[in-house]
């Protein structure tokens, strides 16, 4: 029954895809030549206005080009030109040293806000400021402060990530069971070894899904922070081939960021699954 | 005064009530158990039997008085003190073998492997959990993880057991073997048992000594009854003895109408030298006879689930 349902909903998903290139490759494709023009004025203005062709590329066009990043996705010919690989990798750095960051210290200060009440409410109030502030705002103090625009980005990486893993650890935390808690009382186990042994077994499902949430947000937020920054990196890719009116390159960079994000979130999913206990 | 094991000298709880007053669950409790003894509390719900066991623990502390362990009075938990949840309470990510295992490295800390999971092993299999060391609770029954429970309580050998409601959500049948171990066990390691129930029988059954507590707030120790029936009781017989049913009226008659008539009715009541009494004595067995119409009318309270 459910294999049969996997396979019906894989039919379907096909199907879709399968429609969604087929109108856009209508939507798209040369209408045959325009009536007479001048050749020169033919010549300026492309193949958009003599074919007809629209200048939206059409699916063949995306797929030739991504074919070609395939095949080589790691070629560097100076600043403004290199491969969709070395520019992703770029930005998964970045997301990975800001995000790493982030765990290490929004964990370990939301276990002692979810252990100490005294704490919790005192850095409440700060908590509730910090978090709403759009972590592209950070941007211009980070760089007038670290001067280094891919350190900001990953500073500003940190800053958007660390608030969901802060808090559902603080409330991952918080939530332990008392009976739990009590089974290690009884047993004289000390607050260090409590804290390993039972509260971050416990607290580790909801800890994962407030990094799983931090992931997706950091991802989110790098394309638009290499926009500002500029340099290298995905985003950066994306708005370099705006300025050069190459939309194919933007649309298989869009693919790009998208594949990446889900690969990223699946990990962390796979992660969670590991650490999930049943009750 | 050596004969005290436990002793609970004039404790009380309060909480913080509506309208910045205080709530008394209760005030001035004494109560004392000799080593060895098997005591039993019954008393409605809400009384405080989970406060006085916790407080027994050291999960909670009494608003005034102290209790007494073996000459030193308790300061917060102890391995010397065992404690079987209600809810089982066990880890749910650690495997059966896990769950004993982590009581058994938190009493002996320098243990190896090996010998951790030896000492562990012995008592699953007491438990009569042998091959199910590798399952998680979630894939457990519940008389089997109330078992595991038990395991992991009697694996750090303590001084006391402390159980609060253990069988109370478990099928008669469960709860019946169950009792035959614990009691088994208890009489085997000569434990010092303190356990809270809403089963007469159980308690018929297991305790020594009975607590019968009144009706809460401002509960009081109203009487304890000693159990006349011998050591050497079965479960499935125990209502043939002559006795039972002069035991099992006079707690259902306290259950039924004393507890909530107490407080007005005894005025001498003194909680320092609480009344013992030892139902058997002709008087009382004639006394319980006559209230047989409330039993008849009470079936929840008086369960017949030992005279299957
Ligand atoms: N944290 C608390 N704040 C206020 N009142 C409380 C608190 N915990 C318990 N109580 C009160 O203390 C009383 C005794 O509770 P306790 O759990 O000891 O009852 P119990 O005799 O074990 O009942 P049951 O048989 O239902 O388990 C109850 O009336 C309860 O309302
Ligand atoms: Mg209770």
């Amino acid at each position: 029954m459910t294999s049969s349902l996997r396979f019906r909903a894989a039919v379907v998903s096909i199907v879709l895809l399968a429609a969604f290139l087929g109108i856009w490759h209508l939507a798209t494709r040369s209408t045959g030549a325009v009536g007479n023009m001048s050749p020169e004025y033919a010549k300026l203005m492309g193949l958009t206005a003599t074919q007809g062709k629209s200048a939206m590329p059409g699916p063949l066009d995306v797929g030739a080009k991504l074919w070609e990043h395939l095949r080589q996705p790691f070629y560097d010919n100076g600043p403004n030109d290199k491969g969709l690989g070395i520019q992703l990798g770029y930005s998964i750095a970045r997301v990975g040293f800001g995000y790493l960051l982030a765990v290490i210290v929004a964990i370990p200060l939301g276990f002692l806000i979810g252990m100490s009440p005294l704490i919790s409410r005192a850095l409440d109030p700060f908590i509730q400021v910090l978090k709403p502030i759009s972590p592209l705002a950070w941007m211009p103090l980070a760089l007038y402060t670290i001067k280094d625009s891919s350190i900001s980005a990953i500073f500003v990486i940190f800053i958007c990530s660390v608030w969901p893993m802060l808090l559902n650890t603080a409330f991952g935390v918080a939530a332990v069971r008392k009976e739990w808690i009590n089974v290690a009382r009884t047993l004289e186990v000390g607050t260090v070894r409590r804290a390993f042994t039972v509260i971050l077994p416990a607290a580790a499902p909801t800890i994962l899904t407030g990094m799983r949430i931090s992931i997706g947000i950091a991802w989110l937020v790098i394309v638009a922070a290499e926009m500002l920054v500029g340099g290298t990196g995905i985003g950066y890719f994306v708005w370099n081939e705006w300025n050069n009116l190459s939309i194919t390159n933007v649309i298989i960079a869009i693919l790009m960021i998208g594949i990446v994000g889900m690969l990223l979130d699946q990990i962390l999913a796979r992660f969670t699954r590991m650490v999930t206990f049943p009750e | 005064m050596t004969d005290k094991f436990i002793s609970i000298e004039g404790i009380a709880r309060r909480y913080p009530g509506a309208g910045g007053g205080e709530t008394t669950i209760f005030e001035d409790l004494w109560l004392s158990m000799k080593r060895g003894e098997f005591g039993c509390v019954i008393g409605h719900s809400g009384c405080g039997k989970t406060t006085v066991l916790n407080i027994l623990a050291g999960l909670d502390q009494p608003s005034e008085g102290a209790v007494i362990v073996d000459g030193q009075a308790i300061e917060g938990t102890s391995l010397d003190r065992a404690v079987i949840f209600q809810s089982h309470a066990l880890l749910p990510w650690r495997t059966v073998l896990g769950n004993v295992a982590y009581a058994v490295t938190s009493k002996w800390r320098n243990w190896d492997r090996a010998r951790v999971k030896a000492h562990a092993q012995k008592f699953i299999d007491l438990v009569g959990l042998t091959g199910s060391e590798h399952k998680r609770p979630s894939e457990l029954s519940g008389g089997m993880k109330q078992r595991v429970g038990i395991a992991r309580a009697l694996s750090i050998t303590p001084k006391i057991m402390l159980m609060d409601e253990p069988f109370s959500a478990l099928d008669a049948l469960t709860r019946g073997t169950l009792q035959d171990e614990v009691r088994r066990i208890c009489l085997e390691t000569g434990q010092t048992a303190f356990m809270i129930t809403h089963d007469v029988d159980e308690a018929i059954y297991l305790a020594d000594k009975i607590f019968l507590m009144t009706n809460g707030p401002g509960a009081v120790l109203a009487e304890i009854v000693e159990n006349p029936l011998p050591k050497d009781r079965g479960r499935i017989d125990l209502h043939r003895h002559p006795l039972y049913y002069a035991v099992r009226n006079h707690i259902v008659d306290f259950l039924v109408s004393r507890s909530k008539t107490f407080a007005a009715t005894v005025t001498d009541h003194d909680p320092r030298n609480v009344p013992v009494v030892r139902p058997g004595k002709p008087e009382l067995v004639v006394a319980a006879e006559a209230e047989d119409s409330i039993e008849a009318s009470w079936p929840s309270v008086a369960r017949p689930s030992t005279s299957a």
